[in-house]
């Protein structure tokens, strides 16, 4: 059996901590003018984090290997943005060619509807129509094998991208022009720019997490482990892929539906390759198979490369002495860097296929010094 | 005895697998040549032959990994296979008794399993990262009722924990549930072979499978495997259709034995018969004809 405390110690701490970063959050969200900064990279964070943990799903706990992510999150984004977007600004936004009729008929009668409920909607519409996409497309794609299964849905993200910018579609995605005026985390006027979308992230990871330790989420591992296996043992291949697919799916374009209220204005080329190799990166980070990884990995890179290496941006003149190699963009080769010692110190990323535990955390400290001493014989291991 | 005294001496038990001129042809290689085999309700019958006989192939076409080049296979009163040559087969086809197949079946093997068929693999294929537990535990999937949304939910707390007892209760009659816990894939081997039946007994079969159960295994564990396989049959009502190259184990344990030899069936009848079977010996001896 694997150490751990009993269930009401874990309880107890798992309360005082979530407790402890509900007030947190509150606190964070009146210093706003003081802590903008702070608040936005918690935000795209935490967003990226539903996003990582959808991808986790499907590759670290179903073995496919996909790449659509940027493509589900851009029908998330748009689904929520034409949503949630005030009709007032219609005119505004689609100044070129106006709004489509239906569309904007379909928007005036939800009006109506007070702006969180209308948010809620149009984050689950964002949700529901990526998962009608994934299962039409898994129909073909998810047959394949997991090389193919990479590029193709690797093809149907840019296809959605180019679907989204092309001039057929002005009057309903607004072309190259983009959304704007997409409501913000605050725009209930209250408190809400941290607690909504940690709320959504907590509520989306939960239901991932409870998937996974149930009967379905045992199918897909087996899945993972031995396809063959796991069809002589009655588990449908096709079904069960799909319904990872589709659940990942939905999660993404929440994640993506989130991301469009974060940054207020989208348009398609937000939503490039770019952004899946961003969620990929933190998953492998984090650790395939690790949920709790997924989540430190999103906070992680996205610190990283946000905040803690800005300084590596900011020329430096130190003395009348220009300290070379800092300038716009060096950020990214230290970023760079960074990764790179994680992968070699850290093969199997930060968790590995492991979860947070209240032992593990508490342990820590004493683990480090066991884990140096025991060091030889692991190497005596790989050599042979 | 001969086999039409066999089958008549039985006329009320139920036939849970026959096979019907199942032809299995990768490319030019015939692996499998025309296996008529009946397999009748709680008998354990044997599939022998040679390495690279078609033994195994036999067993993957019954379990519908592959769809047969040609013939048809029986599950109790149910085609789960049928299949004639088709496209390219057409010219490559070396039988001669294409066409006489009209349907198509094709079962994809979950579909097979849930119909009550489960099997074992030659080489071993567990959930090795998984623990000894949970590859029992998820073979009970297939049997599911509760759908996804319930099952997140853990509306189906009994349902679930029905599943872990049986699981532990299957753990415990393959002797394993003092390692429950284990990582499956650091298993010896033996204790393997033991959890990839408990395991496919989960899914509730009727009939199972056995690929080469006790290859790897020394005498005495041959012996305890006898023994185990015949409990098990009784336990749960087992119809059972094995592979197998330990002679002591088929002769011991089999009701009936099928021969074959380059895919082709070259013998059946009982342990007995088997042993003084001339072609039988010859297969085996590898002497030409
Ligand atoms: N997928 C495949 N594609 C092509 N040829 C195959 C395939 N599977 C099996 N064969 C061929 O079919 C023949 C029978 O193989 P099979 O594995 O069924 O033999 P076997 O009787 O189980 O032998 P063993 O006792 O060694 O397990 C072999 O010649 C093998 O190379
Ligand atoms: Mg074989």
């Amino acid at each position: 059996m694997k150490k751990n405390f009993p269930a009401s110690v874990r309880l107890t701490l798992s309360l005082i901590a979530a407790v402890g970063v509900f007030f947190l959050l509150f606190w964070l969200e009146g210093q706003r003018t003081e802590q903008g900064m702070l608040i936005s990279i918690l935000q795209k964070s935490v967003i990226l984090s539903i996003a990582a943990v959808s991808m986790n799903l499907l590759t670290g706990f179903t073995g496919l290997f996909s790449l659509g992510q940027a493509g589900f999150m851009a029908i998330g984004a748009y689904v929520t943005g034409l949503i949630a977007m005030p009709v007032s600004s219609v005119d505004n936004v689609f100044y070129v060619s106006g709004m489509a009729d239906g569309l904007r008929s379909f928007k005036e009668s939800l009006s109506v509807l007070p702006t969180p409920l209308l948010i809620t909607l149009a984050l689950l519409a964002g949700g529901l129509i990526a998962a009608i996409f994934a299962a039409l497309v898994g129909i073909p794609v998810l047959r394949l094998k997991s090389d193919y299964l990479a590029i193709a849905t690797l093809g149907f993200s840019e296809i959605v991208r180019a679907i989204i910018a092309a001039p057929q579609l002005d009057r309903i995605t607004n072309g190259s022009y983009g959304l704007k005026a997409i409501p913000g985390f605050d725009s209930g006027g209250g408190r809400g720019s941290l607690l909504i979308p940690f709320g959504v992230a907590v509520a989306c990871i939960t239901f991932i997490v409870l998937l996974i330790r149930s009967s379905y989420g045992r199918a897909f591992k087996a899945i993972r482990e031995d396809e063959i296996a796991a069809e002589a043992m009655g588990i449908g291949l096709f079904k069960h892929k799909q319904l990872a697919f589709i659940i990942s799916s939905f999660f993404t374009a929440i994640s993506g539906g989130l991301l469009a209220m974060f940054m207020r204005s989208i348009d398609a080329r937000a939503f490039q390759v770019t952004l899946t190799y961003d969620i990929l990166l933190i998953v492998v980070i984090g650790g395939i198979g690790s949920i709790t990884g997924s989540i430190v990995g999103a906070f992680l890179v996205t610190f990283a490369k946000e905040w803690w290496l800005r300084f590596f941006d900011q020329p430096l003149v130190i003395n009348g002495f220009k300290v070379p190699l800092l300038r716009t963009g060096f950020r990214m080769v230290v970023f760079s860097i960074f990764l790179m010692l994680i992968v070699l110190f850290y093969r199997k990323g930060l968790m590995g296929n492991r979860e947070f535990s209240w032992y593990r955390l508490l342990s820590w400290p004493a683990r480090i010094g066991r884990r140096k001493k025991s060091l030889p014989s692991g190497d005596e291991e790989a050599l042979k | 005895m001969t086999r039409k005294e066999m089958t008549n001496g039985r006329p009320d038990t139920a036939k849970v697998l026959v096979t019907e001129n199942l032809t299995m042809q990768f490319g030019g290689v015939v692996a499998v040549d025309k296996l008529n085999v009946v397999v009748h309700e709680g008998e354990i019958v044997a599939l022998i032959g040679p390495n690279g006989a078609g033994k195994t192939t036999a067993f993957n076409v019954i379990t519908g990994v592959y769809t047969p080049t040609n013939g048809r296979v029986r599950l109790f009163d149910r085609i789960i296979a049928e299949n004639r040559p088709r496209g390219k087969m057409k010219a490559l086809y070396k039988g001669d008794d294409a066409g006489q197949y009209k349907d198509d079946v094709v079962l994809t093997p979950d579909k097979i399993t849930k119909l009550g068929v489960a099997r074992t693999f030659q080489n071993i294929r567990l959930f090795k990262s998984l623990s000894v537990f949970e590859n029992v535990l998820i073979a009970h999937h297939t049997n599911l009722k509760a759908g996804v949304l319930r099952a997140t939910f853990g509306l189906n707390r009994k349902e679930e924990k029905d599943m872990h007892e049986k699981s532990m209760e299957l753990l415990s009659i393959v002797g394993l549930d003092h390692l429950a816990d284990e990582v499956s894939g650091s298993l010896p081997y033996g204790m393997q072979r033991r959890l990839e039946i408990a395991r496919a007994l989960a899914t509730e079969p009727k009939l199972l499978l056995l690929d080469e159960p006790a290859a790897g295994m020394n005498p005495q564990e041959t012996l305890d495997l006898m023994a185990f396989i015949r409990d098990i049959k009784d336990r749960f009502g087992l119809t059972i259709f094995m592979i197998e190259h330990h002679m002591n184990l088929v002769m011991g344990i089999s009701d009936r034995i099928y021969v074959i030899d380059f895919g082709r069936q070259i013998a059946e009848g009982t342990p007995v018969e088997i042993q003084a079977n001339p072609d039988v010996i010859r297969a085996y001896l590898g002497v030409d004809e």
